[in-house]
């Protein structure tokens, strides 16, 4: 079949972009979204013209890599499917979609459909470590690990941080994947000894990075390709609040970056992004 | 797919060549369930090579199924009579879910559709004991390294090698490399700082030069045939000759005719993919070179040559019981071999049997 394609094409981070239209013909019912894009790539390089960037790896829906707005939906129009698990049996010849990436600014523009994610990687960071003995084998069920505890940790640690959630709230707020990300080891055993340390600190970095903030509006959710759920968040408010009155060591300070930034967090991540650019 | 849904699932092909019938239209009586009629002990849990090899088989004599019939039934029908549709959700939701999102079909209804695809080399970079690479403080963890593999990549290795590096291994290894060494202070202006980078740009300039006219992908497709055809499930003496005689020529055309488009400045996947496709090119010669040498067959290397009369893999252990790890000797330059022999204190060799 034959699709007609408006992609959103950027040289780099400082170059305006602009919509190109492209006609991709023999595409297959049996093809991925993104292996559409293969083809349509192959051809452009074939006719001299620079083919279209986007982020790619595993083409399983496990790796977090690849995203962008089809038609406005992060992803595309299926449920819990990431474009590379699209498959064009979905469409239909003729079919005029519009290609466009995560319009976020936390999330600068590298190259036609590619965004910069790093923002993601700096709230991971900033989770730390689990105090983890090594050197030799531990016995086996030393930690036990009860089967809900096992199952929440779990569904959290589906989030692959494509950034989809972000793409398709109206604030471009974080929350959902910082929610399952924190999620995941607050769920374990092995995660309580840094608990409220890893709350607040992942929840202080969100702060830093240029997200909006959540108003609970659930398009994350909808849009989400590993089906995490809102509850995460709903948790996640719980152990900001249980860490703030946990903590003894300090005096409280920008725990509300949950849903305000601080000011100060505001300045602290602009100075910070002058630095990087520099 | 994962290989765990073995667990459960039972393979089978039709007894009839060409059978194009549905799969739960073809009765009992008229299936062949392969693996359990010539491996009654471990049916369909044997290893992934002989499970491999099998399945090539019944596709080879036309007994595949689906389009293309390059393919055998996973068949979950019994595993969901005997424990329920709750429990095999429960077990293998996501995979069925995988599944489902890329053929439309939905596997608890009908059986899965398979076919083994190689996706490992089985092997890895060269490390020492304390899994450091032949260069000084570079330390090879997890699956990219050669030490825990053998001549079959297990199920969940990946995840076995990464936990058993990185817990047993590297958190002694590493700082004691960190405290011993005396790294002498070094920034950009080194020389050999200068001479990788110059390296770099030189190839990364060469590839933007060449301005040919095949895409980096059809490069990449065809030497990929060429392996799968050539140094797959199943090799030989003539086919890995073959490979060797036809890479050199693709390496050839690759530095001759590709086209990568843009320039070094900017993101520019293609220079990426291009710069992959290189080292493949080297790669898939070496896994020819030395599935060539090792004129036995072991585990997921499979030498025609080397069966038994039942046709199964025979090992040769007077000759070939080494790990062999290939020195790159330089460019243009035949790899050195360096023999690893192998010594079993607890297990001993023996012919396997999954009968």
């Amino acid at each position: 079949m034959k699709l007609s394609l408006r992609i959103w094409r950027q040289k780099d981070r400082n170059t305006p972009g602009r919509f190109v239209s492209y006609e991709v013909d023999g595409v297959t019912p049996d093809m991925s979204f993104l292996e559409m894009l293969d083809v349509l790539n192959e051809d452009l390089t074939t006719r001299g013209e620079e083919p279209v960037a986007f982020e790619h790896d595993c083409r399983e829906g496990i790796c977090g890599s690849c995203g962008f707005l089809i038609d406005g939906v992060p992803h595309g129009p299926r449920r819990h499917t990431t474009v590379c698990q699209l498959h064009m049996r979905f469409f239909k010849g003729g079919d005029s979609l519009t290609l466009e990436p995560w319009r976020a600014r936390a999330f600068p523009v590298v190259r036609d459909l590619v965004v910069d994610r790093s923002a993601f990687d700096r709230i991971i960071q900033a989770g730390g470590y689990i105090s983890a003995p090594t050197g030799s084998a531990p016995d086996a069920n030393a930690i036990l690990v009860p089967k809900e505890a096992a199952d929440t940790a779990f569904d959290a640690a589906a989030c692959i941080g494509c950034g989809a959630c972000v793409a398709s709230c109206p604030n471009a707020a974080a929350m959902l994947f910082t929610a399952a990300k924190v999620a995941h080891l607050n769920s374990l055993p092995q995660g309580q000894p840094e608990r409220d340390e890893r709350t607040l600190n992942m929840v202080a970095a969100m702060g830093r990075e240029v997200f909006g903030t959540c108003s609970n509006h659930g398009e994350c959710e909808a849009v989400c390709p590993k089906g995490i759920p809102l509850e995460f968040i709903a948790a996640l408010n719980r152990d900001v609040i249980r860490a703030a009155f946990r903590r003894r060591r300090e005096p409280l300070h920008v725990i509300g970056a949950a849903q305000h930034p601080a000011h100060e967090d505001v300045c602290e991540s602009n100075s910070a992004q002058k630095e990087s650019s520099t | 797919m994962s290989e765990s849904l073995r667990n459960d699932g039972r393979v089978w092909v039709p007894k009839k060549k060409g059978d194009t019938r549905r799969p739960n239209d073809i009765p009992e009586s008229e299936r062949d369930y392969y693996l359990e009629r010539r491996y009654p002990s471990f049916g369909n849990l044997v290893p992934r090579d002989v499970a491999s090899r099998a399945a090539k088989e019944v596709c080879d004599e036309g007994r595949g199924v689906g389009p293309g019939g390059h393919g055998v039934y996973l068949d979950f029908a019994d595993a969901i009579a005997r424990l329920g549709l709750d429990n095999v959700r429960e077990k293998y939701g996501n995979l069925f879910e995988i599944y489902e999102r890329i053929t439309g079909d939905d596997a608890y209804r009908v059986p899965m559709r398979i076919y083994p695809a190689p996706h490992y080399t089985m092997g890895g970079l060269w490390v020492d004991y304390h899994l450091m690479s032949t260069i000084p403080g570079l330390f090879v963890a997890g699956e990219a390294n050669f030490s825990d593999q053998g001549a079959n990549r297990l199920g969940a290795s990946a995840l076995m090698q990464g936990l058993s590096d990185g817990y047993f291994i590297i958190p002694a290894t590493v700082p004691d490399y960190v405290a011993t060494a005396k790294p002498e202070k070094v920034d950009t202006s080194h020389a050999a700082f200068r001479e990788a980078e110059e390296d770099v740009r030189r190839r990364t300039d060469t590839l933007l030069k060449v301005d040919g006219r095949r895409t980096v992908d059809s490069f990449h497709r065809e030497l990929g045939r060429l392996m799968w055809d050539n140094c797959g499930m199943a090799r030989s003496d003539a086919s890995l000759r073959r490979a060797l005689a036809k890479i050199p020529e693709l390496r050839e055309e690759f530095h001759r005719n590709v086209r990568v488009l843009g320039t070094g400045e900017e993101l520019n996947q293609a220079l990426e993919k291009a710069g992959r496709v290189a080292d493949f090119l080297e790669l898939a010669e070496l896994m020819c070179l030395d599935a060539l040498h090792r004129a036995e067959s072991c585990g997921g290397h499979f030498r025609v040559e080397s069966q038994t009369a039942e046709g199964e893999a025979r090992r040769d252990d007077a000759n070939f019981c080494y790990g062999a790890a290939w020195e790159w000797a330089g460019q243009g330059q035949p790899p050195a071999l360096h023999k690893e022999p192998l010594a079993f204190e607890y297990v001993h060799l023996a012919q396997r049997s999954y009968k």
